[in-house]
């Protein structure tokens, strides 16, 4: 294949990712897949990692939490990159569907980084004594994203105008994504400073096959779990942000029908 | 050739409004409240940026130009822009040094009326020789396109006089501007375009 | 270029002496709180000497939030603001000195008071010049996300209750690596550590946060 229809292809698909009605087709046609998908994958992880998966013999069964700890915290994370590229890319190519996409997730990456800030604190609770410092330090970091996500919201909030509260909280979230790895960085710099890196160290035993794989299909798991929900929303954002146009009213007249 | 070549489409106040301007016209944009006059002078100034179409300012996009050439643009909203804590000196002085003006200060500040107030501070004075103040300031920027809204507001009948004659001044020396106004009547004289809204 | 950063810090500074009690409530507010803590908590000379860094340091942090909410909305109230949106200066350029003249009457009168509070906190005499340095270096960060902050409510009425949220998530580094500068200055240990991720995060936010406070501030008033 040569070069030309190739990149006329990538700018079509780029310009059909900006056409309302096409990705709420789309999201529309996702969205059952990714359902079931992350239903089946959340059920086998959950029976492997809680059922098969042998106990720790530091922290016996306490451990089991990781299965919903560390894919909320990676999605609260992973969530906020995503909210700010996509505020970013409707910031500078002034493309509305992506800020509806930053929408979306917004909440979502707050309802996933409160699950892990509680999560994390029920597993601190019977290993408090070992990492204490590593905990505590990476519990504010997740706080402070979560006041992040929060202030994004509130911001939102406060304007009357969806357009300028797109633009104003879009470039929030592209400065804020700025601080994620600063303070990711300083809580491995405070930890040094303070006792000395001896001790950011793995809790128990280097992580074994019987616990990896279940963690892995627990990621993938909640990962299509966050697109399912990702896909329901931005149709709901879709439908508000565009319902004074034909094809919204055609689709109500048709779902009345 | 100076040029300006207005297009507004879709959403918004404004729909698939279209003019050009060559040196030497004043275009009088005239409409009820609310119709969209502030708006458009917003737009046309670069402070905000069509929902559709492009305003040209001498072949590049108004909202895109560098900053060296904006000084080639004065525009004056609705709000006077000065210091209330500076005195009206104080205020043109910035005006001149920040926009390196050329334009002499003691001539446009006498024609005005305002010799007596220049070292009281703009919160002592009236609406209307607060506005004077903002004119002054206005004309103290080299530009060759003037976006005046509303210049009229809170000026006496010898203010008007004043403002007239600068915008026949200006368009005799070349220059464009555009004058938002819902009284055409006092600017008519002065205007050899309307655009109703 | 620096003409314009000169005409724009003169005018801030000789604006923000002409309101000197607006300017002066945010210190005043400082020496408040950090003599109200003692109060607050118990006025034993080790606990003090335990907490005096991090009331230092919340004092100076709260004292900036309370400074940084007239750094936009008097000019964008009077109509200056969208002069200057259309001056024949970068933006970026004007918010930079915008931002100095922030940093001089609000970060630089801190450098004088905080030492005082300090030595009222029985911390030792020898630690001052790191912390002076310390908040030399930590106060051009605040005022730049005060900046931020600012620039992103200017156009909202009720703008000053939400910049706290917004911007005190931002302030972790700083916090964390002052405070341990303070500490570590107290025990009489090398500081060099925190005051060069004081001043990385400080280059960090100069360099980038003067474009991105122009980009919100021209956004707000679009």
């Amino acid at each position: 294949m040569n070069a030309v229809p190739m990149r006329s292809r990538l700018w079509r698909a780029f310009h059909q990712l900006g056409s309302p009605p096409y990705v709420y087709r789309l999201a529309g046609r996702l969205a059952p897949w990714l359902g079931v998908a992350s239903c089946v994958l959340l059920a086998v992880g959950a029976f492997w990692g809680l059922v098969l998966a042998p106990p720790d013999y530091l922290q016996g069964n306490s451990f089991r939490i990781i299965y919903i700890h560390v894919p909320s915290a990676y999605l609260s994370m992973g969530g906020y990159v995503l909210m700010a590229v996509a505020a970013g890319i409707g910031y500078i190519w002034r493309m509305k569907l992506a800020h509806g996409v930053a929408v979306c997730v917004a909440p979502l990456g707050a309802w996933f980084t409160a699950l892990a800030l509680v999560t994390g604190g029920i597993w601190g609770k019977p290993t408090w004594g070992t990492y204490w410092e590593w905990g505590d330090a990476r519990l504010m970091f997740e706080l402070l994203l979560l006041f992040l996500y929060i202030g994004y919201m509130v911001l939102r909030m406060s304007f009357d105008e969806r357009e300028k509260a797109d633009r104003v909280s879009a470039l929030l979230a592209v400065v804020g994504v700025v601080n994620v790895p600063i303070i990711h960085y300083s809580v491995e710099w405070w930890t040094t400073l303070h006792q000395g890196p001896t001790l950011i160290r793995e809790g128990g035993p280097s992580i074994t096959m019987d616990m990896l794989i279940p963690l892995l299909i627990m990621l993938a798991g909640f990962s299509l779990f966050f697109g399912w929900l990702l896909c329901k929303r931005l149709q709901g954002e879709i439908l508000r942000r565009e319902r004074r146009t034909r094809w919204v009213q055609n689709l109500a007249v048709e779902a009345a029908a | 050739m100076t040029s300006l070549e207005v297009r507004r489409g879709g959403i918004g106040l404004l729909r698939d409004l279209s003019f050009k301007l060559s040196p030497g016209q004043t275009a009088l944009v005239t409409g009820a409240n609310g119709s969209g006059k502030s708006s458009l002078l917003r737009v046309i100034a670069g402070l905000a940026v069509p929902a559709a179409g492009r305003i040209d300012w001498r072949g590049s996009a108004v909202h895109r130009l560098p900053p060296e050439d904006r000084g080639e643009i004065a525009y004056l909203g609705h709000l006077d822009g000065l210091k209330q804590e500076f005195t009206v000196d104080e205020n043109l002085e910035f005006c001149r040094s920040f926009w390196k003006g050329r334009e002499p200060v003691e001539p446009l500040v006498a024609e005005m009326r305002l010799e007596s107030y220049r070292h009281r501070n703009i919160r002592r004075l009236s609406a209307g020789q607060r506005r004077r103040v903002a004119l002054v300031c206005m004309r103290l920027k080299p530009a060759r396109l003037w976006l005046l809204d509303e210049p009229l507001t809170n000026l006496d009948t010898r203010g008007t006089e004043v403002v007239i004659e600068w915008l026949k001044g200006h368009a005799a020396e070349g220059g464009i501007a555009v004058v938002s106004t819902h009284r055409p009547k006092r600017l008519e004289t002065a205007a050899s375009i309307e655009v109703a809204l | 270029m620096l003409d314009v950063v000169r005409q724009i810090l003169l005018r801030d500074l000789r604006l923000a002496f002409r309101r000197w009690s607006e300017m002066a409530t945010p210190l005043i507010f400082f020496v408040i709180i950090a003599s109200l803590f003692p109060l607050a908590a118990s006025p034993d000379e080790a606990q003090l000497r335990s907490t005096g860094a991090a009331v230092i340091w919340m004092s100076a942090l709260l004292s900036s939030l309370l400074a940084l909410d007239g750094l936009f909305r008097a000019d964008s109230e009077d109509g200056s603001m969208e002069q200057l949106i259309l001056g024949p200066a970068p933006l970026g350029l004007v918010v930079f000195a915008k931002i100095v003249a922030h940093w001089a009457v609000s970060g630089v009168p801190l450098l004088v008071l905080a030492p005082l509070a300090a030595l009222s906190f029985y911390l030792p005499l020898t630690a001052l010049p790191e912390l002076i340095a310390a908040l030399a270096l930590a106060t051009p960060t605040l005022s730049v996300l005060a900046a931020i902050g600012a620039a992103l409510t200017v156009s909202l009425r009720a703008g000053g209750t939400i910049i706290g949220l917004l911007i005190l998530p931002l302030t972790g580094p700083v916090l964390i690596f002052g405070t341990r500068a303070t500490e570590l200055a107290a025990l009489g240990e090398p500081v060099a550590g925190p005051l060069y991720l004081l001043a990385s995060v400080a280059v960090l936010a100069v360099s980038l946060g003067p474009p991105i406070t122009a980009a919100a501030v021209r956004t707000a008033l679009e």
